[in-house]
C-alpha cells in the first residue's frame, strides 16, 4: 500500500523564447509515475532543469499536474486552496535548500515552530509550548536557541529549525528538496543522520530530491534518475550506483569525483543538457549519448523492467 | 627541490579586527597541482585573494607572499596589475556572475590579451579564437560576439578559463571552479583543467570544499580549518591515511559511493566564529581526542610521513623525515 | 526589435490619450469656464452666448468627441481669454522655460553623476559623507524654499543677482540653481548606490584579477553597468523639462510655460491648459520611450535573445 503515488504525471508550462517570442509549451515533467510507501525514502537525482523540483511541488499538491494524477493516502490530491487541501497539507511537508528564505525573519524559532500548530488548531497554549520544546529536542536544537531569531543561527541550526516546524503537524510525508546542499560536509552529515533517525522514530516517508548522488545513496530506499523531465532509471540505490544501466545514469555516476580508486570507467559527456523548450526527438538523451543508434532518434523509450527489478528507459538495455 | 614559484609565509588576514587567516605557510612549485580543501569560512579563498591584493580595503593583511622572490603583499598597483592575469590568473565559482554582463565574451578575453601580450585588433581576435578552440568552445567565430547570458554555465566557465589562459600565466588559481555547475559539466571542466595544465605546464591551485574533486585533480593537498592549514600531504596518503582528527572527521562525514552504507560520522558542533576563537588548536572543542594541552598553544606541524605533516599534538611523528 | 519599438510607441500614445482625457474631465468638472471668464454676475444671455460660441452648451460627450477629433487633427483650440490659438500661446513660452530647465538639467547631471561616482569610489571618506549630506539636504528642501532663500541672500541682502524677471543671463542663475541642486542631490545619491552595487559584483573582482588597472576597471567595467539604473533617473528628469519649472517660474516671475499654466488653470482657459498638458505629457512619454530604448542599447540582457542550449 503506497502513501503517495504519481500516475503518468506531466507538468507543462508555456514559456516565451525571448521577450516577444511565441509561447512554447515546455514539459518540465513528462509522464512520471512512482510511488512512495509509508516510512520509505524515494530519492530523485538529476541535474538542473531535469524536473526534479517540479516533481516535488506536484507531489506536494502545490502545483497541479497538467496530465495524470497524484494520490495521497488513498485519495486524489484536492484542488489547492480548498479546506481539504489545507488538511492534507498538514500531512505533507516541504523542506528546501534555503532555510533562511523559508523562515520569517521577525519571529523566534519557537514562534515559527508553533505556527503550524496554531494554524491547524492543534492543542491549547500549554500543550503547544510542550510540543515545541519536544520538537526542538527531536531535531537536536538546544533549548536556549528557541528564543533566537533566524539570523542568529548557523546554517545547520536553521535547517534543523525548519525541520522542527515541518514535523510539527506530524506529517506522513516529507518532501526534501536539496535539504543539505547549502551545508558544509561536517554539518551535512549531522543533518542527514538526524533525518534518517527521525524517519526511523516516526515512520515518515520521504521524497528526497538532490543533485548529490552520494547523499541520495545514503538516505534512499529507492532512487529515480531524471533527465529532461522523464525518469530514465529507477530502482535499488546500491544496484544503480554500483552498476548503472542507463547511459545517462552511467555518465552521472562516473562524473562524481571520489577520493580513492573509482569503480566504473569515467565517461565525460559532451555538450550541455538541452533546453526543455527544445527537447530532442526520440530519447531526449540521444544527442549526448555515446551509444545512440537510429532508433534513439525516432522513438521515445518507455520505462520498462530490467535486471534485478530495476526499471530503465533505454532502447539498448535488455528487458528482463 | 626546485625553487618555489609562489612562497607564502605567515600570511594573516583580518576583517574589522576579526581574524580570517591566522598564519598560512604554503609553497607552490612550478607546474605542480595543489589542492586547498576546507569548509566555508576556513580561509581557502581568502588566502589567494589576499596574495593577489584582491581583498576589499577593510581587510588588514600581514605576512609575505613572494612570486619568485618578488614580494606581492602591499606591492605597487602597477606591479600587481602585471602579475594578475599575466603570471597568476584566477577563476571563480559562479562563472555567470564573474563575467561582465554588458560586454561580449570575446571582448572580455581580448582585454587580457591587450593588457598582457599587447595584442589588438585582428591579431587579438585570432588569438581569442584559438583560445576558445583550446578550451573547447564550439562555433567560436559566432560565440566571441555573444554575451555571457546567452551561454550556459559550463560555457561561461570555459570563457573564464580562456581569459585566464590569455596572459599565459605560470599559475592558475581555480576557486571552486565547478561548484555552481552540474555533475556532468563539472566533469568536463575538470578534464579541461587537467588537460590544459599538461599542455601549458602551468601550476594549478585548486580551491574546493569537495574532497573528491581535489583528490582527482591534485598531487598534493592542504586541509584548512579556521584560518590555518592543519594537514598537508600527497593526496593518496591523505585519503588513505588521514592523520589530523579534522581530516579524519571530514572523510568519515562524507557518504560513500561504493561499499556498504554506514551511518555517517558527523563532526559534532560547528566551526568557531572568528570573534570566538578557542585558544590553541581551533578544532579542539569538536575533537574527540582533545585534552587540556590542546588549549595551551597553537599546535605546530608534526611530520607523519613522506611530505606529510599534521598540526596536531596527538599525532605520532614519523621516524623517517621527508 | 521592431516589435519592441512598436509596443513602446503604442503604449506612449495610450498614455497621452489618457492624460488628455483626464485633463478634459477634471477641468470640466471643477467649474464652469463661462462663469470664470465672464465673471459670475454677467447677464445670463451673455453667458449663454459665450457657451454657444465655444460649444459649451453641447452634451458633455459631444464636447469630448469634438475636442478629441480636433486634437487628432492638430487643432488645439483657441484661448478663451484672447482668442489666439492656444498652441501659439504655449509655443511662445517654450524657449523661456527651456532657458531655465536645460541649464538646470545640465547642473543635475554635471554635478550629480560625478559626485555620486566619486563618493562611491571613496566610500566612507570625508568627501563621501559631505556629498551625501548635501544630497539629502538637496532633495529634502523644496525648490521654492531654496529659491526664496537664494533670493533673500543673493538678491535682497547682497544685491549681486536679480530677484526675478528676464533681463540678462544673470537672471537665469538663481532659478537654475534652485531647480538643479535638488536634482543633483537625487542623482548623486542614486549614482553612488548604483556604483556601490556594481563595485560589489564578482565581475569587478574578475576584472581586477586579470590585471585591469583600477581606473580602467571603473571606466570600462563598472560605469557601463552602473549607467543602467542611472539612466532611469536622468530620463525622468528630461521628462520634466517642460513641467518642472512651474513653481520656480512663479517664484522668479519667469514668463515660461509654467507661469502660463498657473494663469490658465485659474482662468479655466481650457484650450491652453490642455495644450500645455499635451506638451508636458508628450515630453514625459518621449523621454520614457528614449529610456526604454536606451536600456536595450546598454543592457544586452534586455534585447531578448534566449540562451543557447542548457537550462542554466
Amino acid at each position: 500500500m503506497s502513501l503517495l503515488s504519481l500516475e503518468g504525471v506531466s507538468r507543462v508550462y508555456a514559456t516565451r523564447r525571448g521577450l516577444f517570442g511565441k509561447p512554447v509549451p515546455v514539459r518540465a515533467v513528462d509522464h512520471v509515475s512512482f510511488s512512495v510507501a509509508p516510512g520509505r525514502t524515494l530519492g530523485i537525482v538529476g541535474e538542473s532543469g531535469c524536473g526534479k523540483s517540479t516533481t516535488g511541488r506536484v507531489a506536494l499538491g502545490i502545483e497541479r499536474p497538467s496530465e495524470g494524477s497524484v494520490t495521497f493516502e488513498g485519495a486524489t490530491m484536492p484542488m489547492p486552496g480548498t479546506p481539504e487541501w489545507r488538511r492534507m497539507r498538514a500531512r505533507l511537508q516541504l523542506v528546501h535548500q534555503d532555510p533562511l528564505g523559508a523562515m520569517d525573519r521577525r519571529l523566534t524559532v519557537a514562534a515559527q515552530v508553533a505556527e503550524p500548530l496554531e494554524i491547524h488548531g492543534i492543542g491549547d497554549k500549554a500543550e503547544r509550548t510542550d510540543r515545541v520544546a519536544a520538537l526542538l529536542r527531536d531535531v537536536g536544537l538546544r533549548a536556549d536557541l528557541a528564543e533566537r531569531h533566524p539570523h542568529e543561527l548557523s546554517g545547520g541550526q536553521r535547517q534543523r529549525a525548519v525541520l522542527a516546524r515541518a514535523l510539527a503537524t506530524d506529517p506522513a510525508l516529507l518532501v526534501a528538496d536539496e535539504p543539505v546542499s547549502a551545508l558544509d560536509v561536517s554539518i551535512q552529515a549531522q543533518v542527514i543522520n538526524m533525518l534518517t533517525d527521525l524517519q526511523e522514530a516516526r515512520g515518515i516517508a520521504m521524497l528526497f530530491i538532490s543533485h548529490d548522488l552520494k547523499v541520495v545513496r545514503q538516505v534512499s530506499h529507492e532512487v529515480a534518475v531524471m533527465y529532461l523531465g522523464r525518469i530514465v532509471e529507477q530502482g535499488d540505490p546500491e544496484a544503480i550506483f554500483a552498476d548503472p544501466l542507463h547511459p545517462y545514469s552511467r555518465a552521472l555516476v562516473s562524473a562524481i569525483p571520489v577520493p580513492g580508486p573509482r569503480r566504473i570507467e569515467r565517461i565525460v559527456l559532451s555538450g550541455d543538457p538541452p533546453n526543455p523548450a527544445d527537447r530532442p526527438s526520440g530519447c531526449a538523451f540521444h544527442p549526448r549519448c555515446p551509444l545512440a543508434v537510429s532508433a534513439c532518434r525516432a522513438e521515445v523509450p518507455e520505462l520498462k523492467a530490467a535486471a534485478d527489478g530495476r526499471q530503465v528507459a533505454c532502447h539498448l538495455v535488455e528487458a528482463a | 627541490m626546485t625553487e618555489p614559484l609562489v612562497s607564502i609565509r605567515d600570511l594573516r588576514v583580518a576583517f574589522h579586527g576579526m581574524p580570517a587567516l591566522r598564519g598560512i605557510d604554503l609553497d607552490v612549485a612550478p607546474g605542480e597541482a595543489v589542492g586547498l580543501v576546507g569548509e566555508s569560512g576556513c580561509g581557502k579563498s581568502v588566502t589567494w585573494l589576499a596574495a593577489l591584493g584582491l581583498l576589499p580595503g577593510t581587510a588588514t593583511v600581514g605576512g609575505s607572499v613572494k612570486l619568485q622572490g618578488q614580494e606581492l603583499l602591499h606591492a605597487a598597483p602597477t606591479v600587481l596589475d602585471r602579475v594578475r592575469g599575466g603570471r597568476i590568473a584566477m577563476i571563480f565559482q559562479d562563472p555567470a556572475s564573474a563575467l561582465n554582463p554588458v560586454k561580449k565574451v570575446g571582448v572580455q578575453v581580448a582585454e587580457a590579451l591587450r593588457l598582457h601580450r599587447g595584442l589588438e585588433g585582428a591579431a587579438a581576435e585570432a588569438e581569442v579564437l584559438r583560445l576558445f578552440d583550446q578550451v573547447g568552445i564550439p562555433d567560436a567565430k559566432r560565440r566571441i560576439h555573444i554575451y555571457p547570458h546567452e551561454m550556459s554555465g559550463g560555457q561561461n566557465q570555459r570563457v573564464m578559463i580562456a581569459m585566464a589562459l590569455a596572459g599565459q600565466p605560470e599559475l592558475l588559481v581555480a576557486d571552486e571552479p565547478t561548484t555552481a555547475l552540474d555533475a556532468t559539466i563539472q566533469a568536463q571542466i575538470l578534464d579541461l583543467l587537467r588537460r590544459l595544465q599538461q599542455e601549458t605546464g602551468m601550476a594549478l591551485v585548486l580551491i574546493s570544499h569537495d574532497l573528491g574533486v581535489v583528490a582527482e585533480m591534485c598531487r598534493r593537498v592542504c586541509v584548512m580549518y579556521a584560518g590555518r592549514i592543519v594537514e598537508e600531504s600527497p593526496s593518496e596518503a591523505l585519503f588513505a591515511h588521514p592523520r589530523h582528527p579534522y581530516t579524519q572527521g571530514l572523510l568519515a562525514a562524507l557518504p560513500d559511493m561504493v561499499g556498504p552504507r554506514r551511518r555517517l560520522e558527523a563532526i559534532p558542533g560547528g566551526v568557531p566564529e572568528p570573534w570566538n576563537m578557542p585558544p590553541g588548536c581551533a578544532f579542539a572543542p569538536r575533537c574527540d581526542r582533545a585534552t587540556p594541552e590542546c588549549g595551551a598553544g597553537m599546535p605546530g606541524f608534526v611530520p607523519v610521513g613522506p611530505a606529510h605533516q599534521a598540526a596536531c599534538i596527538h599525532v605520532q611523528p614519523a621516524t623517517v623525515p621527508a | 526589435m521592431l516589435r519592441f519599438v512598436a509596443l513602446r510607441v503604442g503604449r506612449a500614445l495610450l498614455t497621452i490619450t489618457l492624460v488628455v482625457t483626464f485633463a478634459f474631465v477634471v477641468l470640466r468638472l471643477s467649474g464652469d469656464p463661462a462663469l470664470m471668464i465672464m465673471s459670475p454676475d454677467a447677464p445670463p444671455e451673455a453667458l449663454a452666448a459665450f457657451r454657444k460660441a465655444w460649444g459649451l452648451d453641447d452634451p458633455i460627450w459631444l464636447q469630448y468627441l469634438k475636442y478629441f477629433t480636433a486634437i487628432l487633427q492638430g487643432e488645439l483650440g483657441q484661448s478663451f481669454r484672447d482668442g489666439r490659438p492656444a498652441i501659439q500661446l504655449v509655443a511662445e513660452r517654450i524657449p523661456a522655460t527651456l532657458q531655465l530647465t536645460l541649464p538646470a538639467l545640465a547642473l543635475k547631471v554635471g554635478l550629480g553623476i560625478p559626485a555620486g561616482i566619486y563618493a562611491a569610489l571613496h566610500r566612507n571618506s570625508a568627501i563621501d559623507r559631505a556629498v551625501m549630506t548635501f544630497a539629502v539636504a538637496g532633495f529634502t528642501v523644496p525648490s521654492f524654499v531654496l529659491g526664496l532663500l537664494l533670493v533673500l541672500v543673493f538678491a535682497v541682502q547682497l544685491g549681486w543677482l536679480p530677484s526675478g524677471g528676464q533681463e540678462s543671463w544673470r537672471s537665469v542663475i538663481l532659478p537654475v540653481i534652485s531647480m538643479g541642486l535638488g536634482g543633483a542631490g537625487i542623482l548623486a545619491r542614486f549614482t553612488r548606490s548604483a556604483m556601490l552595487e556594481v563595485l560589489g559584483q564578482p565581475y569587478i573582482r574578475t576584472a581586477s584579477a586579470k590585471g585591469v588597472p583600477w581606473h580602467q576597471v571603473v571606466r570600462l567595467h563598472a560605469l557601463p553597468n552602473a549607467a543602467i539604473p542611472t539612466v532611469t533617473i536622468v530620463g525622468f528628469m528630461v521628462g520634466t523639462l517642460m513641467a518642472g519649472a512651474v513653481v520656480v517660474e512663479s517664484v522668479f516671475s519667469w514668463p515660461g510655460v509654467g507661469r502660463l499654466m498657473v494663469v490658465a488653470v485659474s482662468n479655466r482657459d481650457l484650450a491652453v491648459v490642455q495644450c500645455i498638458l499635451l506638451l508636458v505629457s508628450a515630453t514625459m512619454v518621449t523621454s520614457n520611450l528614449i529610456v526604454d530604448l536606451l536600456y536595450g542599447v546598454l543592457d544586452p540582457r534586455l534585447r531578448g535573445t534566449a540562451p543557447a542550449g542548457g537550462g542554466h
